[in-house]
């Protein structure tokens, strides 16, 4: 009898010695796994130029039918994006969205990329659609924004050219 | 008699009161923490720094809350068990000595109360009391499973009252006498613990039994009986009797530092340094205030890490195990002195092997019983 109720005592002082294993959260937050599928983000190239090219293949690819995009064309005055077209619209609806990541795999531009933000909290059913400006990441810096007037004849491609094809 | 005994009866009587009172606030903040890290959490933290505040925002929450009375209650009973059950936990305490006396503004103080020559007395008796409140409780809310609950705390507590009545009494042999005061000053050599370590496991034992906890809480059973006897009771109600067992737990506690542990006595190897309570008497508070943290803290660390133990086997225990045990410790302990006072003093070291021995043999008794079960 003895021996398992000392057995019982030492367990639990085994805990008492190993610490606590609370993260306090809003205060002290664990990093996501490389991988993580969180928020999605909208990226842009180095200059600033947005990535999407509006083709919505991301919408296509969407099981849950979240994602609306709607394309205008590009001009070399206003310019978002490389080549032809770029996303007037784009919008994310949040409670549809099930983090698959289809569309992630989707983008021919690698445009969309699930993000490690996971702290999606809305008040309301219109707020959890995000639109393109909540999703867009920030320019590096501010003479950078999109639209940009640029050089004719210099982004005609829309998707990059592959640094390696056999990849 | 002057009137400033009066005076100094009721600041006596205020302090001890709030004393309780806040001490359960901050023995319910200890019991979360301590248990929490037990269980690697942290606990409450956030109510104030490192959750200190975090009792009284249970208090406000508790007396906001609406208070519902079952309309087959009976009603004035409803109402009075909480009380019934609150007093003796309170009034219990007033024999427990806090410290020798002290001498402030001329009048010599006891720190205690009363110092009664029967405090021993006092404590069973008080302590049987709080029994009712939990039966009424039960009773009254007009509810099998209240019911139930109230039932199966008074078969408990009577059962372990015996247990913890025989244990007092080797306690009363080894102090020779029945005053609290008297009994911690006879523990000056060596505190009761090392001459009888029996007779404190089984109070101990006796006494959890007494306040209902883990292991031991039948009565307030979770997944068997909801909560026990306060099942029906909300809001200031609900933290009464909440209230009555954490102090019945201070309260216990201090019983036992006070009868085995040497009250509010240092170590007896320190007895002659500037850490006794003889060169500076307001150490008295600080040692028994310790001697709290430290026992509340092994009851908090037991109900951390010990399951309840089934209803059968609690009254088998009390009855079959315990009791006899307890009789076999009173019947050592009284050898024992009797061989020190007849033959030779150093004789009275029999009565702790002998107990321990005793022990040994009801430990070899509840395997048995154990293994047979496992068989049938």
């Amino acid at each position: 009898m003895l021996k398992e109720l000392g057995r019982g005592l030492f367990t639990t002082f085994k805990m008492l010695v190993r610490g606590p294993v609370t993260t306090q959260y809003p205060e002290e937050k664990r990093q996501v796994r490389p991988r993580y599928r969180g928020r999605h983000v909208l990226k842009r190239y180095e200059n600033g130029l947005e990535k999407c090219i509006g083709c919505s293949l991301c919408a296509a690819a969407c099981p849950a039918d979240a994602i609306f995009v709607e394309a205008s064309e590009n001009t070399d005055e206003e310019r978002f994006s490389p080549g032809e077209r770029y996303a007037s619209t784009y919008e994310i609806n949040m409670l549809r969205c099930i983090y698959c990541g289809f569309c992630e795999d989707a983008c021919p531009t690698e445009a969309i990329v699930l993000g490690d933000n996971y702290e999606l909290s809305f008040t309301d059913r219109r707020d959890a659609i995000y639109t393109k400006d909540f999703l867009l990441e920030g320019v590096p810096s501010p003479e950078m924004t999109t639209p940009q007037k640029v050089e004719p004849g210099v982004f005609t491609r829309s998707v990059p050219e592959m640094l390696d094809p056999q990849d | 008699m002057d009137w400033t005994i009066w005076l100094e009866w009721a600041i006596k009587s205020l302090v001890l009161i709030f004393t309780l009172l806040i001490g359960f606030g901050y023995l319910t903040y200890y019991e979360r923490r301590f248990l929490a890290l037990l269980q690697s959490r942290l606990g409450p933290n956030r109510a104030g720094p490192q959750g200190l505040m975090q009792w009284m925002a249970d208090a406000v929450k508790l007396i906001f809350k609406e208070e519902l009375i079952p309309a087959k209650a009976y009603k004035l009973v409803f109402i009075l068990a909480p009380i019934i059950t609150m007093v003796p936990s309170i009034v219990i305490a007033a024999v427990i000595p806090w410290g020798p006396n002290v001498n402030l503004f001329g009048r010599d103080i006891s720190q205690s109360i009363a110092n009664i020559n029967v405090g021993v007395l006092y404590l069973m008796s008080i302590a049987s009391i709080a029994v009712y409140g939990i039966v009424l409780a039960g009773w009254s809310s007009n509810n099998k499973y209240a019911m139930m609950g109230g039932l199966r705390s008074s078969a408990q507590m009577i059962s372990y009252e015996l247990t913890l009545g025989l244990s007092f009494v080797a306690v009363i042999l080894l102090g020779n006498s029945m005053s609290l005061v008297e009994i911690v000053e006879a523990q000056r050599d060596v505190w009761f613990v090392v001459l009888q370590p029996v007779g404190a496991l089984i109070l101990w034992v006796a006494t959890i039994a007494e306040v209902n906890r883990h292991p031991f809480d039948m009565p307030e059973a979770e997944q068997e009986i909801v909560a026990g006897y306060h099942t029906e009771y909300s809001g200031m109600k609900f933290a009464l009797f909440f209230m009555a067992e954490y102090q019945k737990m201070i309260v216990v506690s201090a019983i036992l530092a006070t009868l085995f542990f040497g009250g509010y006595r240092e170590f007896w190897f320190l007895k002659d340094t500037f850490l006794s309570v003889d060169r500076v008497p307001f150490l008295g508070p600080i040692y028994m205030f310790a001697k709290l943290v430290v026992l509340l803290g092994i009851m908090i660390w037991v109900r951390a890490s010990w399951p309840r133990i089934k209803y059968d086997r609690l009254m088998a225990f009390g009855w079959k195990i315990l009791l006899p045990l307890a009789l076999a410790v009173v019947f050592i302990t009284a050898v024992g002195i009797l061989l020190a006072q007849e033959v030779n003093p150093w004789l009275m070291w029999l009565t702790p092997i002998l107990s321990l021995f005793a022990g040994w043999i009801a430990t070899l008794m509840v395997d048995r019983t154990i293994r047979r079960k496992n068989y049938a």
